[in-house]
């Protein structure tokens, strides 16, 4: 990479202070981070969620770059018409910008689910774009229903843990390697704590030629009921535990596993990372023992089915 | 259960009225202002028996829905504007197929995203006309966390009687205020299940209706082996290009609705007898014209309301009764004007007034009753 981290630091922050994010949530430090590795003039997309309620109330905005709100299924679509219709004005000569970047962000309930078809037709037509994934693990904005990416035994609340359930059941849908099923050029996972991992993902993903996508882990405290000082130390516990590990996919099919998981002699206990949530509290008693231990096998071997790929034995 | 009273919010009466109605599935997706409907399904949907289960988007909810009921469950979905929008498609494939499944619509502000926690009449017109192509759905309309109960119960009964989507099209208030409840003793709630095929399995024609123009609908699974489509179909289900058989499919769609208008239109005539300026309201406005009213009878003002508790299929013959009985009518909705236009059009030549307001907060008392003075100096 030509452009040097310690100078991308210094450009000036895409996202002002004084929007309405809750106290903790991990979501305006990715923005600032994702902001760092902007290469130009930069036009964000955003789906309906947290970051794009929070950041806009009227008569405010947060935004301090060209920025749209769509609705929530469709944010990969309109970033795809926005590249294509900047297209169109370039070959009619009536565009200034030699080039400009087109980023679409949306939640995980925007990206896992409702708006897959969306973003699953735009990685397939190979738009010039990288697509964000904002991932707190449920529908926080409505009030913390689960969704594809919510993990087994989180308890939300139309996944409530009781004496009959443990919360979700089913697994976290593997986004990152299901996006890299689309053969798209650049896949990579993210989270706030490892920033200059991030910045420079970000920007390999800006400087591919197609699609590229980020998976960025995302901290909730109000949904995970975790203190609003632990998140960025739940970013970093996810990736020591393997719930989030850190790498990168080329072309659909070669993996590399990022540093700060590469370096980990061995994962932590999902324990850890649990423990600070109110959300996985009910798998600490005697009956949900066993699933708890299901969910760690679960991770382990997510863990080293993914050291396979990267070809790390 | 034995009659129980309960302090509650609309959305949560709903969906205890939906469970007292023998629902026994809901398909879901988180969206405000009805989000509360699914989460309190997902708690209460375990301890009856049945499935609460969400689902990527609305499209998938719905879709869901009507697959449990032809697999024999009372399904139900709920949403809000934008849920409703890309649930419309799938309203015009219930209509075709002919199953029975509730749509719960917490109306907020719209278009698009629009007001999320705020209360709006914006998707009247939307449940009417919303899917393509000519059709008949209907449409009930609570204002009250009362209703909220006992018009879901309504909604699956005619649901299953007339084997046609019902929606629920409650505003933002309605579904969020909290009144109390009054839960009845599941021995007094009459319950209408659908009509099922006796013939032998090989007379069994899938689509042709009895004289009431309602089809006995056998369910997957069971001896009857059918076929059902959204393409226009024949009686046995078989999929056509005739214009015969077209014209004859959705009229009778049509028909089967409109034919029975005296058992599923439902209003409440309030000091309508000696009025000469009758307010026409729905939901939460008809709570405020409530108020007007006695106030403008204490001023000697002979106000009234036709409060509409269905507003699908439109009651052309009530509202064109009204307008031969009173001078003035006043249409106060949270919307630019919808109703209005139906009031319009049946109790025409009759002045009609409309109250606009498309906005989260409903018309004041005072707003209507001033809107009454000036109509009454008319």
């Amino acid at each position: 990479m030509s452009v040097k981290l310690k100078d991308m630091i210094q450009s000036p922050q895409i996202m002002s202070s004084g929007h309405r994010m809750c106290a903790g949530c991990a979501a305006p430090p990715i923005i600032k981070i994702m902001g760092f590795a902007l290469r130009g003039p930069t036009i964000i997309c955003n789906a309906t969620g947290c970051l794009e309620v929070a950041t806009t109330i009227y008569p405010q905005t947060a935004w301090r770059i060209p920025w749209i709100h769509v609705a929530f299924e469709n944010v990969a679509a309109v970033a795809s018409g926005i590249v294509e219709g900047i297209n169109a004005m370039k070959e009619k000569g009536r565009y200034k910008h030699e080039h400009v970047d087109v980023i679409a962000i949306g939640g995980d309930g925007g990206t896992f689910d409702i708006g897959f078809g969306s973003l699953s037709g735009a990685l397939e037509r190979g738009h010039d774009f990288v697509y964000m994934v904002y991932d707190n693990g449920a529908y926080q904005n409505t009030g913390i229903q689960r969704s594809g990416a919510t993990l087994p035994g989180q308890e939300t609340t139309t996944s409530w843990a009781g004496k009959a359930e443990p919360g979700k059941r089913e697994r976290k849908k593997p986004i990152a390697e299901i996006v890299a099923a689309h053969r798209i050029p650049y896949v990579a996972t993210v989270d706030p704590f490892h920033y200059r991992d991030f910045i420079t993902k970000f920007r390999k993903a800006l400087e591919v030629e197609g699609p590229a996508f980020i998976h960025a882990f995302s901290p909730c405290p109000r949904g995970w009921r975790s203190e609003s000082s632990k998140s960025m130390e739940l970013a970093k516990l996810a990736v020591e535990t393997g719930i989030h590990p850190l790498y990168e996919i080329i072309n659909g099919d070669e993996y590399i596993m990022s540093a700060p998981s590469k370096n980990l002699t061995e994962l932590k206990p999902v324990d850890e990372y649990m423990k600070l949530q109110g959300q996985f509290k009910h798998l600490f008693s005697p009956q949900w023992e066993d699933f708890r231990k299901q969910v760690q096998e679960q991770v382990t071997a997510d863990w080293e089915r993914l050291k396979k790929k990267c070809g790390i034995a | 259960m034995p009659r129980r009273e309960i302090f509650t919010m609309g959305d949560i009466a709903c969906a205890e009225g939906a469970i007292s109605a023998g629902c026994r599935y809901f398909g879901g997706y988180p969206i405000t202002p009805a989000t509360e409907i699914a989460e309190w399904m997902a708690v209460r949907m375990p301890e009856v028996g049945g499935a609460f289960v969400q689902y990527e988007d609305e499209i998938a909810s719905i879709t869901s829905a009507l697959g449990a009921s032809w697999a024999g469950t009372k399904a139900m979905t709920a949403t809000s504007g934008p849920g409703a929008s890309l649930m419309m498609e799938s309203v015009g494939l219930a209509v075709m197929t002919e199953t029975p499944v509730v749509i719960v619509n917490i109306m907020r502000g719209g278009p698009s995203t629009g007001q999320p926690t705020r209360g709006q009449q914006g998707d009247v017109f939307q449940a009417k006309w919303g899917s393509h192509g000519d059709y008949q759905i209907i449409g009930l309309t609570p204002a009250s966390v009362q209703e909220m109960f006992d018009l879901t119960v309504r909604a699956f009964n005619l649901s299953e009687r007339y084997r046609v989507p019902v929606f629920v099209l409650a505003d933002e208030v309605v579904g969020h205020m909290r009144e109390k409840l009054v839960i009845p003793d599941e021995k007094d709630l009459k319950l209408v299940d659908r009509k099922m095929p006796t013939v032998d399995p090989s007379d069994y024609l899938p689509f042709k209706p009895g004289d009431d123009l309602v089809p006995p609908m056998a369910l997957l699974g069971t001896k009857y082996q059918f076929y059902a489509t959204g393409l226009t179909h024949d009686e046995r289900g078989y999929p056509t290009d005739s214009d015969e058989v077209q014209i004859e499919l959705i009229t009778r769609l049509s028909e089967k609705v409109l034919r029975h208008v005296y058992d599923i239109i439902d209003v409440e005539k309030y000091m309508l007898d000696d009025a000469d300026i009758a307010i026409v309201a729905y939901g939460t406005p008809s709570r405020s014209a409530r108020k007007a009213i006695k106030d403008a009878r204490a001023e000697g003002i002979n106000v009234g309301m036709l409060r509409l508790k269905s507003v699908w299929p439109f009651p052309e013959k009530i509202v064109s009764e009204l307008g031969s009985q009173v001078r003035h009518i006043i249409v106060p909705e949270q919307n630019m004007g919808q109703i209005y236009y139906m009031v319009r059009a049946f109790a025409a030549p009759t002045p009609i007034h409309l109250m606009t307001k498309p906005a989260g907060t409903p018309q004041l008392p005072d707003e209507i009753l001033q809107k009454i003075k000036e109509v009454h100096s008319l």
